[in-house]
């Protein structure tokens, strides 16, 4: 387990503090402040899960264990521009899995990965719900339907070339 | 109206009053439409559909359009409606132009503006062009939608007003007739009447395992303690399933009434919904819903002015499949690891926060409020005499009607595969159909005549589940999908009980061996061996049941493991390890293309000459077969 260097501005961890002080009272409010504390941070580093733990007064094994459990949760940071591959069973009868490894080509780096410059990171699901145009991805919360492996480098230039901009 | 003030049922019948006519002519596109058209100010309502499917393909887009091109042409007598799902999510995005009820399927912003031009201006006509042709008679009339194949066979229950009323107007929920049961329980029945309708009703858990929603609620309201819960299972796992999500979308308040009537039964005040994260449109149409709920005084304290205290959370899961099983969801709603706990004691005897509760499916829930107001009598009268009732499939896969379909139990799977789904693409052959997701199993093409309901899939060694129904053409290997659903369950195990996380990866282990070619004959005694551990021992459904695609899988295909084991072939083509390439020397012209192509440097060839693939080197990207113009290279 590394330890994190003390991430995030003093305004991060204003807001982490109001969302435990909020919250704390409410029975079952751990999952509901991790996913809060993910949204100011973008992840949950171990300083953040010692916060809310210590804010509980629970341990931090407590704490780990559950963002651990759930794979929304995130100890790494994730790119700029997270992809987010369906691999439910309607894109996979539909070849999800090699759109999958086009764009693992096509910037380097595997699945549950983020490229060295922080652009991009992709993640598989698990069905976001719009079977309709499979296969899919998302890339944030743009959905890209009906994909083909040719079709990805297409997609992933316009995010570069934003960024070039 | 203010926080504080409650409505009462007569204002709840003027809301009706007032927006009775826009419903019915939607309702009654087909009847009687011009008759009523007179009675409302909008000449022509635009129901666009705002559920995932369309939204992904862009559907805001279409509806700022038509607002912009409405204003530019000086329109006000048109009424931009944003729904959940019509079903028809391949064609998407939809829309549909009442009183006609024209069907314009997979709208640009563009087409949007021709609609507007043409169409929605005073004196204006359909765009037969644009229309979803499967509404255009081939002599040039138009065929209402309702007749087409693909709504033709299809009994709304669950999704009665999905596509149908503005998902985020309670008003028009209202009108649609939401919150009627609600009044009517809260003024005419008892608790014990509203379980005893709910029993005789027979309507069973649309969750996956059938059991009788009834029964579950009178143990709860049997339970002693002051104080129950409620719980709304909202967490749809099951990869290709959408059917609870559209109901979220398209339809929030009948959830939200449904469990307030549970609350009454039982006695329990508190509700919880939990919803996946995944699923952000629903979320946000839950939370918008609920608001209103409590501005009308139909949520909260005192409801209608009528007594009875009643409020509902949104809890969001964070992705964790395991969650959808009842103990590991409430569990997960405390704030721990989603695990399961063993039953004994039941959640209607200990559950959440260790009072009684009960927990039902979104569909499930979606049932209640038909089965108060038009009475179990009816309810029952569908379907089949163990599966009364309707059952939502969400159809993908190698399907041409990708989409939302409702219908009677007992329908046969040829039904929903030929005529609604509209067959599969490309001409190509039906193999199986797989229910049930990472729990079920798949049916093969001689069981397409089995009428489906709960007990007729338990027989052929399939399962219901919530709905997911993907469907699999010749180009399907049945051995890599029974291993994509074990690389699932595999991944998803909790961890907890042994039986579970041991077994998932010991029977991944066994058929990943089996594609990639080093199967042995004895690999399939010991599948069964473990699979029947795996049923017999794991704590929870998920383990129990995770070994269902595998076997399902063998009992219809076992020629396809055969011939992986023992022939070192894959005859769908899908398994790597046991293709080769090869070049047909006749038909090959020596153009070099594939050799240039090729990223291993695995052909080679002079120039004229026909080239040779070294199978040593070849890696099987595919990349010489799809660019031979001659047809050279082939797979085996």
């Amino acid at each position: 387990m590394e330890n994190c260097e003390a991430c995030g501005t003093p305004e991060q961890a204003e807001k982490l503090k109001a969302v435990i002080e909020e919250s704390k009272s409410t029975p079952g409010c751990l999952m509901h402040i991790l996913q809060e504390a993910q949204g100011i941070y973008g992840f949950l580093p171990m300083s953040v899960q010692k916060t809310i733990a210590e804010g509980l007064g629970i341990s931090l094994s407590e704490v780990y264990g559950v963002v651990t459990f759930y794979s929304q949760f995130s100890l790494k940071p994730k790119g700029k521009h997270r992809i987010s591959v369906c691999l439910g069973t309607a894109c996979y009868v539909k070849g999800s899995d090699k759109i999958l490894s086009e764009i693992e080509k096509e910037l380097g780096i595997s699945c549950g990965e983020c490229t060295e410059d922080g652009l991009f990171s992709i993640d598989s699901c698990r069905c976001v719900g719009a079977c309709g145009l499979a296969p899919v991805m998302m890339i944030g919360d743009e959905v890209y339907g009906k994909l083909t492996p040719e079709s990805v480098k297409g997609i992933l230039d316009k995010y570069r070339k934003e960024e070039n901009a | 109206m203010s926080k504080h003030e409650h409505i009462t049922t007569a204002q709840l019948d003027e809301i009706r009053a007032r927006k009775h006519d826009l419903i019915a002519i939607r309702r009654a596109v087909h009847e009687q439409a011009e008759k009523i058209a007179e009675h409302t100010k909008y000449r022509k309502q635009v129901l666009v559909c705002g559920g995932t499917g369309c939204t992904s393909s862009h559907s805001m887009k279409v509806i700022e359009q038509l607002e912009t091109s409405l204003k530019e042409n000086h329109i006000d007598d048109v009424i931009i409606v944003k729904t959940g799902c019509f079903g028809l999510c391949a064609l998407g995005p939809i829309m549909i132009v009442y009183p006609e009820g024209a069907f314009y399927a997979q709208m640009t912003p563009e087409h949007a503006k021709t609609v507007v031009e043409q169409h929605l201006v005073k004196g204006g006509h359909i765009v037969k062009e644009l229309l979803y042709q499967g509404t255009v008679h081939e002599d040039g009339s138009i065929i209402p939608f309702g007749e087409t194949p693909f709504y033709k066979k299809q009994m709304r229950i669950a999704l009665r007003n999905c596509g149908l009323i503005a998902a985020e107007d309670i008003e028009e929920a209202i009108a649609a007739g939401d919150y009627a049961a609600l009044e009517k329980v809260l003024t005419s029945m008892t608790p014990d009447d509203v379980i005893n309708e709910m029993l005789a009703s027979g309507l069973r858990g649309r969750g996956g395992a059938g059991f009788p929603t009834g029964r579950k609620w009178a143990f709860a309201k049997a339970s002693q303690g002051d104080i129950k819960y409620v719980c709304c299972n909202a967490d749809e796992g099951d990869p290709g399933a959408f059917m609870d999500r559209s109901v979220l979308e398209g339809d929030p308040h009948c959830v939200l009434e449904a469990m307030t009537i549970a609350g009454y039964a039982i006695g329990a005040h508190q509700g919880y919904i939990y919803v996946r994260a995944e699923y952000p449109v629903a979320v946000q149409r839950l939370r918008i819903a609920i608001d209103q709920a409590h501005e009308y005084g139909l949520l909260g304290k005192d409801i209608l002015g009528l007594g009875f205290d009643f409020d509902i959370e949104i809890r969001l899961g964070a992705g964790a499949f395991v969650c959808g099983e009842e103990t590991a969801l409430m569990t997960s709603i405390e704030g721990h690891r989603g695990e399961p706990r063993p039953r004994p004691p039941f959640p209607a005897v200990k559950g959440l926060f260790g009072k009684p509760t009960i927990l039902n499916n979104v569909e499930t829930w979606a049932n209640v409020n038909p089965i108060i107001l038009k009475g179990a009598k009816w309810f029952s009268s569908i379907g089949t005499e163990t599966s009364p009732g309707t059952k939502v499939f969400a159809l993908g896969g190698k399907i041409t009607n990708v989409g939302l379909v409702e219908v009677p139990m007992g329908t046969t799977l040829r039904e929903i595969v030929e005529e609604i789904g509209g067959g599969i693409p490309g001409g190509k052959k039906f193999k199986a159909a797989q229910t049930g997701g990472p729990s079920g199993g798949c049916i093969p093409a001689e069981c397409i005549d089995t009428p489906i309901d709960y007990d007729s899939l338990l027989a052929i060694g399939s399962m219901m589940g919530s709905g997911g129904m993907i469907i699999l053409d010749e180009d399907t290997c049945m051995v890599d999908i029974a291993k994509f659903y074990l690389e699932f369950t595999a991944d998803e195990s909790c961890g907890k009980c042994t039986p579970c996380r041991i077994g998932t990866k010991r029977l991944l282990q066994l058929l990943t061996k089996i594609t990639e070619g080093k199967g042995e004959p004895e690999d399939l005694d010991k599948i069964e061996e473990l699979a029947a551990h795996m049923k017999q021992s794991s704590l929870c459904a998920l383990g129990q049941s995770a070994p269902n695609p595998v076997l399902s899988t063998l009992r219809y295909f076992r020629k396809e493991y055969e011939e992986h084991i023992l022939e070192k072939r894959c005859a769908a083509g899908v398994c790597k390890a046991l293709m080769t390439y090869y070049v047909i020397p006749e038909k090959c012209k020596g153009c070099t293309l594939c050799a240039r192509n090729c990223p291993v440097k695995a052909i080679s060839g002079s120039v004229k000459q026909p080239h040779v693939i070294d199978t040593a080197k070849c890696v099987k990207c595919g990349l010489c077969m799809a660019n031979c113009k001659f047809g050279a290279i082939v797979r085996k």
